[in-house]
């Protein structure tokens, strides 16, 4: 029994259904696991005690037949979604101390659906970063070179190595740039970014508004599939969620993708591509041929301005989201003599480095003088891009590409900490799906020559999760990757 | 791409950051940014519309009943200085 | 129209004058919040999450303020936006808890129109309106309850605001007066805003330049903020053109920028202000969809809109035959064009406006009351001028009557009935009188007859004190002239 945190969220479904576990039993063996390894850093809030009485009313459900989508699944959550009486810091320091008094519609669903919730795992600070190292609790280390410590990519670096360490069965998380996939390949577990629109932003701490988007982590593509049927559909408390049919994401998991057009962007095989990648690349291209799906080349023009236009976008939209920040209503405040030093003292010290280049950028980018050339620009160049995708829509069903361009990194690697571009340009694959608000999803694909997983990211067209989820399982069937 | 200390400090300013200790990095670090965005300068956008709802979808309307409120409490419970049910700043000199 | 022109020893100057005004939305609840919009609760009961600046919170647009803007909009004349776009604005105040305002900038869901204003000469003037635009409003900053804290109350923080630009087009102040007093009327008809100045539910921001009188140049132009009433929008206006005037002819220039019209001292004076420059780095609101509202939606609005105040007006004149200024006075308040409406029905309307302006309106204000709480009902006010009209009662005891009816609310009829008011239409009796007075006074009779025609008059009211005023004054004159010959 003690390997019940080994799981799959599927397998546990079946092994509470025929009672050959109990709630309270699998929560416990991940809070065992949990105190393990806390070395991982990938939790900032543990709510062990919650999780266990949570466990404790399902299998009361599980006794009377009354059991939900997903009853007793023990989760981790990123601490960017609010949950109602438990703290919720985006990792920020400005928030250190915030405890909201409203729950996430995504967390909501999940605990209609019966989940149990574990605790709230580190992320980069207001989800900007790709190495969860802009945390104010800390950097996470990569469960795959723990004593090297890696990175597990970020933002959500939390969910992603505490579903790899199997200290939660499955993880929520938000994926702006590529906050989902990227630390999905680097920690060498599965997640997906939906379509923007198929999950409520209500209650997730905003980054970017238009290409915010929760997403889920899990051990493998069903585990996604599971998760993310809970967490979907419209939500009239989020005027961008979209009143698409949420189907069942399980029944696209046929493993039959006869026929299926996968696009291959050329764009996305830049010289000085890492070889390995470009070969493990290679290697799912043949296997969904092998299965009879039909590869075709595409072409995706305006994908070497995407950073650009996401490095405008973003952090514009950043620095007025983040501007309700100013130590007056909740949250960190150093007094001044002034309001404006009240403001001043007060974001000095909450925000983080990072944190302030973005603001500071989003606020020349939209600053007068400024606008046109800069926000106006990025916007038309996101038009661009968006419609290179439509186009190659025409010709193929769904997109496969690398997710990063490299495998994890070292901590505190010199390189990135030097020159802020150096990080960003570890979402160069998954931002074009990002401004485009496309589904997206990584799978992991193999081993780099130094045992660190590498992934692949499948591209859908929008709202179409189903065709994503079909060819990634069909590649996760023959990859055969040996989860951590 | 060159920006000026001035320019620095009017952004820090709008985005009411203080950044004199870490200047030059904050600056170095802005430009290099900015280096990055501009190579985007290039593209021909004559006939793109900026992108302004990426799911071309429509606003919903939402019914005139009043749903939320009520509750003070709840709206002050994380307040770092409150009195009489208000929240509390430095005196504002208009 | 009396041109407005400022006079100095060195030359005449125009004013150019624009007015920015805030309207708050009637609605149920706020315009991106649940929360309600109820005025003068305790501090803060009225906030959603989303009021207070919370982190994840979005906002959902009420269906109500858009209705509302569009109804405004439709009785400003104006263009109806069927694409609009929300943007935010952006910048620090304590009782700004996002750290921006939801508006609209480039595309605004109302575009121009629009209306008369009614000068008091009896001119009209025709006033563009530039567009109207949604947004909400901030919460309150309280500065007087500790001498060295600023308490902040949100519950008016998202309440929905129109903001209605006019185009440069006040002259003078007297017209900017005028166009405020018209737009409030035209929003209390639609029941779209209070129109209270003095409660802050209209606010009116004045953009002030002047110009060399002939010249047709615009030049920079200053804006005073938040100027909350009629009377002092138009000496700002006054004060600040006189002041540019100054500033020009000793030879100074004008800088755009925020004034604040201090009614005391009768000035406008600079703000302080610490922001280098005001730059609100205005971008589509990423939370909200674009707006497109369809044909049917916006016709839907139209079978709804009522009579507004200038049609009604022309309408009270031609059909009714009012005077024109009657028909102003009564249509500038729809309360009280609804009251004269009701009580005008089926009598004489001149009459039923005669009484109305004179001597109901001087009782409304003796007691101090709203027409809304008028002791006399609208239908009641019709009765009574009946009763004259169809001779009745006499005016005099018309009077009397209505004086009764303010105090205890009595139909005309029943006041009448009891104290045997009627007019004595009883020619016999009348006739008796008369000759009995013929007889009582043979001199005055007879002078009468030698062509004292002025005694008429005295007879005339002998007549009349005997009835105690019941006989119709008209017909005791015939009969009296008839018996003396």
């Amino acid at each position: 029994m003690s390997k019940l945190n080994e799981l799959t969220i599927a397998e546990a479904l079946k092994g509470l259904k025929r009672k050959e576990f109990s709630c309270v039993e699998l929560a416990s063996s991940y809070i065992k696991e949990m105190e393990k390894r806390r070395g991982l850093n990938a939790y900032v809030l543990e709510t062990t005690e919650t999780a266990l009485e949570q466990a404790k009313a399902s299998d009361k459900r599980y006794a009377n037949g009354s059991e939900r989508a997903v009853e007793g699944v023990p989760l981790g959550i990123k601490d960017l979604f609010c949950t109602k009486g438990v703290r919720t810091t985006a990792c920020s320091k400005i928030l250190s101390n915030f405890v909201p008094e409203y729950e996430s519609t995504v967390t909501q669903k999940l605990l209609d659906g019966g989940a149990a919730f574990l605790g709230k795992t580190n992320m980069d600070e207001f989800a900007m970063g790709s190495s969860n190292e802009t945390s104010c609790f800390g950097p996470v280390v990569n469960p795959w070179k723990e004593e090297e410590k890696f990175v597990p990519g970020g933002s959500s670096g939390g969910s992603a190595a505490a579903v790899a360490a199997n200290i939660c069965a499955g993880a929520t998380g938000s994926d702006t740039g590529g906050s989902i996939r990227q630390p999905s390949a680097y920690c060498g577990i599965t997640g997906i970014k939906p379509t923007y629109g198929r999950c409520s932003r209500y209650g997730m701490v905003a980054f970017a508004s238009s290409l915010d988007q929760a997403g889920i982590f899990g051990k493998d593509v069903r585990d996604n599939a599971i998760l993310l049927s809970v967490i979907s559909g419209y939500d009239n408390k989020d005027a961008t969620s979209a009143k698409a049919e949420v189907p069942n994401f399980e029944s696209f998991l046929t493993q039959d993708v006869k026929g299926l057009k996968i696009g291959i962007p050329k764009e996305y095989r830049p010289h000085g591509l890492n070889e390995e990648i470009s070969k493990y690349w290679d290697m799912g291209i043949e296997m969904l041929k092998a299965r009879g799906a039909e590869v075709v080349e595409i072409s995706l023009p305006h994908t070497k301005y995407a950073l650009a236009a996401y490095y405008t976008v973003a952090p514009a939209e950043a620095s007025s989201n983040l501007a309700r920040y100013d130590g007056v209503r909740y949250g960190l405040r150093e007094n001044g003599d002034s309001l404006d030093n009240l403001y001043i003292n007060t974001r000095t010290k909450g925000f983080g480095r990072e944190v302030k280049r973005r603001i500071m950028i989003g606020t020349y980018v939209l600053s007068s003088g400024y606008y046109d050339a800069y926000y106006l620009q990025a916007q038309k160049v996101r038009r661009l891009i968006k419609e290179d995708f439509i186009n190659a829509f025409k010709k193929c069903d769904v997109i496969l590409t690398p997710t990063a361009p490299t495998a994890a990194f070292k901590i505190g690697d010199k390189s990135m900490s030097e020159d802020p571009v150096n990080m960003y340009l570890n979402d160069i694959f998954t931002i074009p799906a990002s401004l485009a608000g496309l589904p997206a999803m990584s799978l992991p694909i193999g081993l780099s020559s130094n045992g660190l997983p590498l992934g692949l990211q499948l591209i859908g067209k929008p709202f179409d999760e189903g065709t994503v989820l079909k060819a990634a399982h069909a590649l996760e069937t023959d990859v055969k990757f040996a989860r951590k | 791409m060159k920006v000026d200390n001035e320019t620095v400090k009017k952004i820090a300013f709008l985005s009411r950051l203080n950044v004199d200790e870490d200047f030059e990095n904050t600056k170095n670090d802005f430009e290099n940014i900015l280096g990055l965005i501009e190579q985007f300068s290039e593209v021909d956008t004559k006939n793109a519309a900026p992108l302004v709802s990426v799911n071309d979808n429509n606003l919903i309307c939402r019914e005139d009943k009043v749903m939320e409120g009520g509750d003070a409490e709840k709206i002050l419970s994380n307040a770092p200085a409150k009195e009489f049910g208000y929240f509390v700043v430095p005196k504002v000199v208009e | 129209m009396a041109e407005y022109i400022i006079k100095t020893k060195k030359g005449e100057w125009e004013v150019v004058c624009g007015l920015e005004v805030h309207c708050q939305i009637i609605s149920n609840s706020k315009i991106f919040s649940g929360a309600s919009t109820n005025f003068g609760d305790m501090p803060n009961n009225n906030v959603a999450f989303l009021d207070a600046g919370m982190p994840g919170l979005l906002p959902t647009l009420n269906e109500m303020c858009v209705k509302q803007a569009v109804k405004t909009g439709l009785g400003l004349n104006a263009k109806i936006n069927n694409y609009s776009e929300f943007a935010r604005k952006n910048y620090f105040y304590a009782d700004l808890p996002l750290g921006y305002q939801i508006s609209q900038f480039e595309y605004p869901i109302v575009g121009e129109g629009g209306i008369t204003i009614d000068l008091d000469d009896g001119a009209a003037k025709e006033i563009g309106i530039e567009r109207l635009h949604i947004e909400q409003d901030a919460g309150k900053s309280i500065h007087d309850i500790d001498p060295d804290k600023t308490f902040i109350d949100f519950n008016r923080a998202g309440v929905g605001l129109m903001e209605i630009v006019s185009k440069p087009d006040f002259r003078s102040p007297e017209e900017a007066g005028a166009y405020l007093y018209k737009l409030r009327s035209i929003v209390r008809y639609l029941g779209t805003c209070d129109g209270n100045m003095d409660e802050g539910s209209m606010r009116c921001d004045v953009n002030v330049s002047v110009r060399p009188f002939g010249s047709s140049e615009f030049r920079t132009r200053c804006e005073m903020k938040n100027v909350n009433s009629v009377r002092f929008v138009m000496q700002a206006i006054e004060a600040e053109a006189k002041r540019q005037v100054e500033v020009y002819e000793n030879g100074g220039t004008i800088e755009q920028e925020t004034r604040h019209f201090d009614p005391v001292a009768g000035v406008t004076k600079k703000m302080r202000k610490k922001e280098f420059a005001h730059d609100y780095r205005y971008f589509p609101e990423p939370d909200l969809l674009p707006l497109v509202l369809d044909d049917k939606f916006v016709e839907n609005i139209k079978k709804e809109m009522p009579e507004l105040p200038d049609v009604k007006k022309k309408r009270l004149i031609e059909e009714l035959g009012l005077t024109p200024y009657d028909a102003k006075v009564i249509c500038e308040s729809r309360e009280v064009a609804d009251f004269f409406e009701t009580a005008a029905r089926g009598v004489d309307a001149k009459k039923v406006a005669n009484w109305l302006i004179g001597d109901f309106f001087g009782m409304l204000n003796k007691k101090g009351l709203e027409i809304k709480n008028s002791p006399v009902k609208p239908e009641d006010l019709g009765k009574l001028v009946d009763l004259i009209s169809k001779d009745v009662i006499s005016g005099k005891i018309a009077k009397e009557v209505f004086e009764i009816m303010s105090e205890t609310g009595e139909s005309p009829e029943k006041i009448v009935e009891e104290k045997g008011l009627k007019q004595e239409t009883d020619v016999a009796a009348i006739n008796a009188i008369i000759d009995e007075l013929i007889i009582n006074h043979p001199n005055e009779a007879a002078a009468y007859k030698g062509g004292r025609n002025n005694l008429l008059g005295f007879f005339v009211g002998q007549v009349l004190k005997r009835t105690q005023g019941k006989a119709n004054p008209a017909v005791v004159n015939k009969m009296v002239a008839e018996k003396l010959g």
